[in-house]
């Protein structure tokens, strides 16, 4: 049992972003309202941005813009990989911001054009209605 | 080993004339011109590569190398060009026959009828010109879905029924049982080309051959093996030269056709005859000749009882391959010759007894031969074919038969064939006798001849004549046959 | 010029669909001819990329100059440039058919459907040619966003079928994210070509198999392999015709496509072979989804519906060759991706055509229509035997070459999925095409037993699709025999090459 307390003490993003991931699949799965499932997702995707941008991150590392560059007048031998925290995944995650805000935007059009045609966004209403039909 | 083009063209010549006949929809009489065209180049073609087969050659054409060891290619040997002969002949005389009887009986969607006749006539030949398995599968499937808009041409809650029950034992077989049996002949031996010794001796196990072989023989299940033989009754609500030219002719010989190439091309002699599997098969054969012949006694629907025949009568021919001795063999690919010249007789003239007078069943048609006496004196002299007594060409297929079975030994099939024969006998002679020598049921028909159109009646004269004649001069079909069988036996 | 093949594969359509996002403003007539022109464009830049592929051998394109692994590398081969090459005319020729039909049903939305179904074809194009993990991501939430859109815009159930797949296909994709992140933190790298290098002596790591079995999983969700199909019959069966038509043959290829990409490009058939021990599993996955979707199609009582079905069984011939882990097995699976899309292409359009005459597809809607529209049904009967897979259509060889490899790993439970699954097919067509031959149109009667008769002399008039629709589904039907005369070529020349040398 001890083996496993620095496992989850030290790796505690990786749990983050698991029981986020699961909140945002169980209420994908269990909400009834078209809208709080949409929210689900959210929180679903939102839980993967997050575990990208933690591995990104390191102790003591600095934002990674290079601070003694060649433009400062020092060489660039100088710059010092480990003290900037890794770029990358932070940028792949503006690209997809952008795809999860864009999920958001066509999933709440398809509940606009839903709510239109059964009045409701209750989704076992919706099915009512459309065994009665 | 010659490189031709015609084969390509002889299958081709049918299919061609598909487009000009929708085009022609409008006129009939144009229409059916084109089918005799076409008709008539196919037999040409096929003819002109008599000599070149006489004289010992083989012609092949390559048309695309689809798959290694398995391309799409044609060749031409005895065997085929036997089969090939015999049905495009007897094309010719079924498209007069269509017309008087499709016409007499002002039949719908005649178009259709000629496009879909014209491919499985395409088919046909593409069948019996197959250079390897893998051709052979295609054309058979083509074959099989072109004729189920005929078979189906009434199209009412009968002809359903009956689609479905061709297509369920029709395609049902083909793909769950040839199609496997060929992708693992194809595994094992890594070709599909049929060759006179056979390409599975030392490739598969005894047992795996074995159950190879029965996957072959009933999942073509087109040549009526019992139990995959209750299409064909079925499939007899078709228009009557439907019945008479693919359910006497091409469809059903291409059943036994496929069997007799998976003999001889796949299997070989030898490799049946070490594994003792001939007698195998032709056990199921004469099971079936028994069964299929006893069920035909009591039917009371003509095309229905000679549909019970056909399938006794394409068991002859699988059993005359499967005895494995040069003279049965002779015999069963001669039987395709002569058993088509008979039964297409036979089928033509119960269009033409419907097209005059309406009746299906044999009950009703108790004095007949006072209406239509030439009709009915093609009909007798069917029977005799079929039956196999002299001096019509069936006799001579049959007493090849019979000296095949000496030859291999089994007295006990040589007594099969000739029960048979005697069944047979009984369910065609009581239908001449009660035609000739009962009253008329009839009151019209004391009155005088009137056999309906001339092109329902003649056709059938014509073949019946035919058969005559093969009894007197069977070339060049005994010729071909021989030659076949002396390939296989090396001679 | 021939050098930026690749690039002019996805920036062409990616431009046009912003002119046409434009034209639909100011001048919604020029919508489709700008579609046209872009994704003309694409199918000629493919074309052209497929032949030089074939020439000289596989190319690496560097988008803006890029060194890889830093810049985004496309990375194009055998494999791939026929996917390509297949996805650009599908579409073109969907494109031209659509045409008719948007104009029937969408009239005042021609600019979006033109932008949503241009964007599509971009995502798609460049998920293919593309050589590198994340961006293929960026690009497959492209075309399933546009995807979405389009199936939404449909009448009726569709807005509630679309957003269920929109629900699925986000997890699907975040899957996939989340796979690609876990390789990202072994290698650092997102190069497909470099991961592969970086990778190799990873294996045996528990993490390495995680990304591999989160990204599969992913990917199974986006092209409907069983059981995580529920989306599909929904969004297929309720989308606009010409939608389904264009998303049904392609989607699902283009993902099993990038399965068999992760598979042999990312991960080697080596591990996929040796350190993955589900691959029985796999395939025994695959049949399920062969029976299950035979016999699901089996319960439908309408046409598109059916055919959806189909779509899923037809996954399952791809996901379980592909796992075979044998020679045969894949080359059937790469055969039946290119042959699977322009068959299903052919009866979803075929679907299409009936939509735009009769207004409907359900199975009474089929009624009499041999006699009203005979070209559309004998492109129907040619998709149908390709899907049973007689010959000389393509789907009879990409079956050959499955059932072989079956045969070759023993799995007879793959050859039997695949023999039943032809002989359902053959129920679920020769059904259809009875309700087409045997009952009369618009009968009350439909069981008069002579209704041929009183047909008689043409009484029916022959009301077939438009040309526009008609000659790309006929272009189609052709297409499918062609492929199957071509197999020869297709499998020594294109396939066979790309098959690892690891498999047996």
């Amino acid at each position: 049992m001890e083996e496993y307390i620095p496992l989850l003490l030290t790796k505690y993003n990786y749990w983050v972003y698991i029981t986020l991931m699961m909140i945002g699949l169980w209420a994908m799965i269990a909400k009834n309202n078209l809208v709080k499932k949409i929210v689900g997702m959210n929180i679903f995707q939102t839980a993967i941005i997050l575990f990208y941008v933690s591995i990104g991150a390191k102790y003591g590392g600095t934002i990674p813009i290079i601070q003694h560059g060649p433009g400062h007048g020092h060489g660039a031998a100088q710059i010092k990989a480990l003290a900037y925290i890794n770029p990358l995944p932070h940028v792949l995650m503006l690209t997809a911001i952008v795809v999860s805000v864009a999920t958001l935007g066509v999933a709440l059009a398809l509940v606009i054009k839903i709510h239109r045609r059964h009045r409701t966004l209750e989704e076992d209403e919706i099915l009512e209605q459309l065994r009665e039909s | 080993m010659l490189h031709s083009i015609t084969p390509l063209l002889a299958v081709l010549a049918s299919l061609a004339a598909v487009p000009f006949i929708i085009l022609l929809k409008g006129r009939p009489n144009a229409r059916e011109a084109v089918t005799f065209i076409a008709a008539g180049i196919k037999l040409i073609l096929v003819a002109s590569l008599l000599p070149a087969v006489l004289a010992g050659g083989e012609v092949e054409f390559t048309l695309a190398k689809v798959l290694p060891g398995a391309p799409l290619a044609l060749r031409v040997d005895a065997f085929g060009l036997l089969f090939a002969l015999v049905s495009s002949s007897l094309w010719i005389v079924t498209s007069a026959y269509s017309i008087g009887y499709m016409r007499g009986l002002d039949e719908h969607s005649q178009t259709r009828y000629f496009c879909f006749f014209a491919v499985a006539l395409s088919a046909t030949i593409g069948v019996a010109f197959s250079a390897n398995l893998f051709t052979m599968y295609l054309f058979y499937e083509m074959l099989s879905l072109a004729t189920y808009p005929l078979v189906t041409h009434h199209q009412d809650a009968e002809a359903r029924s009956s689609g479905r029950k061709y297509l369920f034992y029709i395609m049902g077989a083909s793909i769950a049982l040839a199609l496997p049996a060929m992708i693992i002949t194809y595994q094992q031996t890594g070709t599909l080309a049929f060759s006179p010794t056979g390409i599975l001796a030392g490739k598969v196990s005894p047992v795996m051959a074995g159950v190879l072989l029965f996957m072959f023989v009933f999942g073509f299940a087109k040549a009526g093996i019992i139990p995959v033989h209750s299409w064909l009754p079925a499939a007899m609500v078709a228009p009557t030269p439907v019945s008479a030219l693919l359910h006497a002719v091409a469809v059903v010989k291409v059943g036994v056709f496929s069997i007799l190439r998976i003999i001889t091309g796949i299997y070989g002699v030898d490799l049946l005859k070490g594994l003792d599997l001939g007698m195998a098969v032709a056990w199921v054969a004469a099971f079936t000749i028994i069964v299929a012949s006893l069920i035909a006694l009591s039917q009371d629907g003509l095309k229905r009882r000679l549909a019970f025949s056909t399938i006794g009568q394409l068991s002859y021919i699988v059993l005359g391959l499967a005895l494995l001795s040069p003279k049965g063999m002779t015999g069963g690919a001669l039987h395709i010759a002569m058993h088509a010249f008979g039964k297409i007789t036979l089928f033509m003239c119960a269009g033409a007894i419907f097209v005059a007078t309406g009746k299906k069943n044999i009950s009703q048609m108790t004095g007949i031969g006072k209406r239509m006496p030439w009709t009915m004196a093609a009909f007798l002299v069917g029977s005799l074919s079929v039956i196999g007594l002299p001096p019509t060409g069936g006799f001579i297929s049959k007493w090849y038969l019979a000296l095949g079975c000496l030859q291999a030994g089994s007295v006990a099939l040589l007594v099969v064939l000739l029960v048979s024969s005697l069944l047979n006998a009984a369910y065609f002679l009581p239908i001449v006798y009660r035609a000739y020598f009962k009253p008329p049921v009839e009151a019209a028909w004391a009155e005088g001849r009137n056999e309906g159109p001339a092109a329902a009646w003649v056709p059938p004269l014509v073949t019946a004549a035919c058969s005559l004649v093969l009894f007197f001069y069977p070339q060049p079909f005994l010729r071909l046959a021989q030659m076949a069988v002396a390939q296989l036996f090396g001679g | 010029m021939s050098e930026q093949y690749p690039a002019l594969i996805v920036i062409t359509p990616l431009l046009a669909a912003l002119l046409v996002s434009a034209a639909g403003w100011l001048r919604p007539r020029l919508c489709f001819p700008l579609a046209l022109a872009g994704l003309g464009a694409a199918a000629a830049a493919a074309t052209g990329l497929l032949v030089q592929v074939l020439a000289t051998g596989p190319v690496t394109y560097r988008l803006g100059g890029w060194e890889p692994p830093w810049g985004i590398a496309y990375y194009v081969d055998n494999l791939n440039a026929v996917v390509a090459a297949l996805v650009a005319w599908v579409a073109l020729f969907n494109l031209v058919a659509s045409y008719r039909a948007v104009m029937t049903d969408y009239p005042e939305k021609i600019g979006p459907y033109y932008t949503l179904y241009v964007l599509a074809v971009t995502g798609m194009l460049g998920m293919v040619v593309t050589g590198d993990a994340f961006n293929l991501y960026v690009l497959l939430e492209i075309t399933s966003l546009t995807g979405y859109a389009l199936i939404g815009l449909g009448g009726g159930r569709a807005p509630l079928a679309s957003l269920n797949y929109l629900f699925l296909g986000t997890i699907g994709a975040s899957f996939y994210l989340l796979g690609v992140g876990y390789l990202y933190i072994v290698t650092g790298s997102l190069n497909m070509a470099d991961l592969a290098k970086l990778l190799t002596p990873l294996y045996g790591s528990l993490a390495l198999l995680a990304a591999f079995a989160i990204t599969l999983v992913g990917l199974w969700m986006k092209m409907a392999f069983f059981p995580l199909h529920a989306w599909l019959p929904n969004a297929y069966g309720f989308a606009p015709a010409p939608t389904a038509s264009l998303l049904a043959p392609l989607m699902t290829k283009v993902m099993v496509y990038v399965m068999i990409r992760i598979m042999i490009s990312v991960f080697t058939v080596e591990f996929v072979l040796q350190e993955v021990l589900v691959g029985q599993l796999v395939v025994w996955l695959a049949v399920a989804a062969m029976v299950a979707g035979a016999l699901f199609a089996l319960g439908q009582r309408d046409l598109k519906r059916m055919l959806a079905y189909i779509v899923v069984a037809e996954v399952g011939y791809m996901v379980g060759g592909a796992w075979l882990g044998n020679r045969l097995g894949m080359t059937g699976a790469v055969l039946h991706l290119i042959n699977d899309a322009v068959m299903t292409f052919c009866v979803f359009l075929a679907a299409g055509c009936i939509y735009q005459k009769t207004r409907g597809t359900s199975f009474e809607d089929l009624r009499g229509l041999f006699k009203k529209m005979p070209w559309t049904m004998a492109a129907l009967a040619a998709g149908a035997m390709a899907i049973i897979g007689v010959p000389p259509t393509g789907g009879f060889f990409s079956k050959w070459y499955l059932i072989r490899g079956g045969l070759e790993a023993g799995h007879w439970g793959f050859v039997g999925a695949l023999l039943f699954s032809s002989l359902i097919n053959v129920v679920l067509f020769f059904r259809v095409f009875e309700i087409a031959f045997f009952e009369p149109s618009g009968g009350d009667d439909s069981h008069g037993g002579h209704g041929g008769h009183e047909e008689h002399g043409g009484a029916v008039a022959l009301a077939e699709a438009p040309l526009s629709m008609l000659l790309p589904l006929m272009a189609a039907a052709l297409g499918l025999i062609a492929l199957g005369l071509a197999t020869g070529p297709l499998v020594q020349k294109l396939i066979l090459p790309i098959i690892p040398a690891g498999l047996g």
